[in-house]
């Protein structure tokens, strides 16, 4: 039996836009998300990150009004989204999964009639219309019919739709998914731009889409948020924080020798392009160390790197590690 | 208001734009004369009048009316374009209203293109154009009710045939409970106060008393009545309806 929301858990905390008090939601006796709090400021692009199936999009649902969440409070500007459904909604913009759009409508036909739900005066509207239709290259496509769109095309639309009527709050499910690389970087600058004054949540499963779009990260696995931090704290987690990686030819000997330095924990060669890339011990610092037996040898690196650490890395080792954690 | 008539219009262009539209005004229109020229024998009775019309009137909205409301939410669940209606500004009556009249809207025009009926029997003869017309608002009304029991419906389900089906039984159920010969066969089981209920609650027999130019305010009571519960648990439905 699905529990009430709560009514006033507490109060929403000055300045927050995107709410989420304590959030749970089971389908079919599965919990999908369990007891999940977070908060977004305007100022802040927040990626909502986990493999999948993890609750990802039941937690965007549950923030924009779509889901009822079985117990706990999601807030749009400080209106509960199931009480004060209207208000949270004027004050929403929301991309779904997979951007479902009306098939038999031309694209300039679902923007007005976006726009007429939402009831932008016409001043307003032509001023926002332009904006949207030109931020996300929509031009040439006004007079298509929806049903013809490819994916990335559909998605842009349902960008435009979400943003029309410049709410101070968005939730994305995978705003660049089927984007090309062109794209992709078109609607980062466009979200990064809009996330000055606006509070934003997206949800994606590019793992380089979360630095070079977010500056908060939020990691969920198993209905459960494991992690909320920034870009950078997230990766210097990695193993290869700290790893000097490079190529050389005829590195053979040197290979044996890195291995046997007291602050090297390993030393990792990828079997394709032949990069070494090796990796320190806890706190230690290699780079000096490397170039000195890189030199005692005689060996000239190319593309010697210090590394920042791998996004990836951090994910699989928190994802994998809780999976199998989790197992009986 | 303004979120109503957004959908209203969107509704409309869609039907259009789809071939829902044409499918079922060409299917109304040949049904409607095979119906009055061959079976209600139409030049046989010699009057001028459009009782061989109006008396098919019910049994083809009876079918036509959920093909035109089976779509309304159904298809919406299942596009995934539900979820993005959740999240725009709109009350779930004005959806449902909105969806309602433009389907309303639809079916009145389907009705007004049987003017060459009326056309014909006014070249024919003199006939009383005041019961006609009752004929046809009482048409109207009955056409609404069914599309009301056919929106309320069609949020039931993401599957357009279950909206059909579903839309076609509690529909005859509404019809057939006046029926003469169905009250005849149901009088040795129940008791006169059912039969009396039923009888009460058919859409049939209001539509018929209106049918014979009988406009009577409890008959349009009852119409606009069951028009309003409908779309009231529809709205209701809406509002407890996640995204699938």
């Amino acid at each position: 039996m699905r529990k009430r929301p709560l009514r006033n858990v507490s109060v929403v905390a000055p300045g927050t836009m995107i709410e989420a008090l304590s959030l749970q939601r089971s389908f079919s006796s599965r919990c999908v998300v369990r007891d999940l709090s977070l908060s977004v400021r305007p100022g802040q692009i927040l990626g909502l990150l986990g493999p999948n199936g993890a609750g990802k999009t039941t937690t965007l649902r549950m923030l924009a009004g779509v889901l009822a969440p079985d117990a706990g409070v999601a807030r749009i500007g400080g209106h509960d989204v199931q009480r004060q459904a209207l208000a949270a909604r004027r004050v929403l913009g929301y991309l779904p999964e997979g951007a479902p759009l009306y098939a038999e409508m031309s694209v300039h036909a679902l923007l007005m009639f976006v726009a007429r739900v939402r009831g932008l005066r016409r001043a307003h509207l032509a001023q926002r219309y332009a904006h949207v239709v030109q931020a996300l290259e929509l031009e040439n496509l006004l007079g298509q019919t929806i049903g013809t769109l490819s994916k990335g095309q559909r998605r842009r639309v349902g960008l435009a739709q979400a943003i029309l009527h410049d709410p101070p709050a968005l939730i994305l499910d995978e705003p660049t998914d089927g984007l090309d690389p062109n794209q992709q970087a078109s609607v980062r600058k466009l979200l990064r731009g809009l996330a000055r004054e606006r509070a934003i949540i997206v949800s994606t499963h590019l793992l380089e889409d979360v630095p070079q779009l977010c500056n908060r990260l939020a990691l969920l696995v198993q209905g459960r948020l494991l992690t909320d931090t920034t870009p950078a704290e997230f990766v210097a987690r990695s193993r290869y924080r700290g790893a000097v990686s490079f190529t050389a030819p005829a590195a053979g000997p040197v290979r044996a020798a890195l291995g046997l330095l007291p602050e090297v924990d390993t030393v990792e060669i990828d079997a394709l392009s032949g990069r070494v890339t090796v990796l320190p011990k806890p706190g230690r610092e290699l780079l000096p160390r490397v170039q000195a037996l890189l030199a005692s040898y005689q060996v000239q690196p190319r593309e010697l790197v210090l590394e920042a650490g791998r996004m990836d890395d951090v994910f699989r080792g928190m994802t994998e590690t809780d999976v199998t954690e989790a197992m009986p | 208001m303004s979120g109503l008539r957004a959908v209203l219009r969107r509704e409309l262009h869609a039907y259009w734009t789809t071939s829902v539209a044409w499918l079922f005004l060409i299917a109304f229109l040949l049904l409607a004369g095979v119906c009055t020229f061959f079976m209600g024998d139409f030049f046989p009775r010699g009057q001028a009048d459009l009782t061989a019309f109006f008396i098919f009137v019910p049994w083809l909205l009876l079918v036509l009316v959920p093909a035109a409301s089976m779509r309304l939410w159904a298809e919406e669940r299942r596009g995934g374009t539900f979820e993005l209606l959740l999240t725009l500004p709109l009350t779930p009556l004005a959806a449902m209203l909105g969806k309602f009249l433009a389907a309303w809207v639809f079916v009145a025009l389907a009705l007004m293109l049987t003017f060459p009926l009326w056309l014909t029997v006014n070249y024919l003869g003199h006939p009383d154009n005041g019961a006609i017309l009752a004929a046809y608002l009482g048409s109207m009304l009955l056409a609404g009710a069914l599309l009301a029991v056919g929106a309320c419906l069609s949020a039931l389900t993401r599957n357009q045939v279950v909206a059909f089906v579903l839309s076609l039984l509690v529909g005859l159920a509404y019809l057939l409970g006046g029926a003469p010969q169905v009250q005849d066969a149901l009088a040795p089981q129940l008791p006169p106060v059912v039969l009396r209920t039923l009888l009460e609650f058919s859409m049939l027999a209001r539509f018929q008393h209106i049918a014979r130019g009988v406009l009577d305010l409890g008959d349009v009571l009852y119409f606009v009545a069951t028009i309003v519960v409908w779309l009231g648990a529809g709205a209701l439905l809406l509002k407890h309806i996640e995204a699938d």
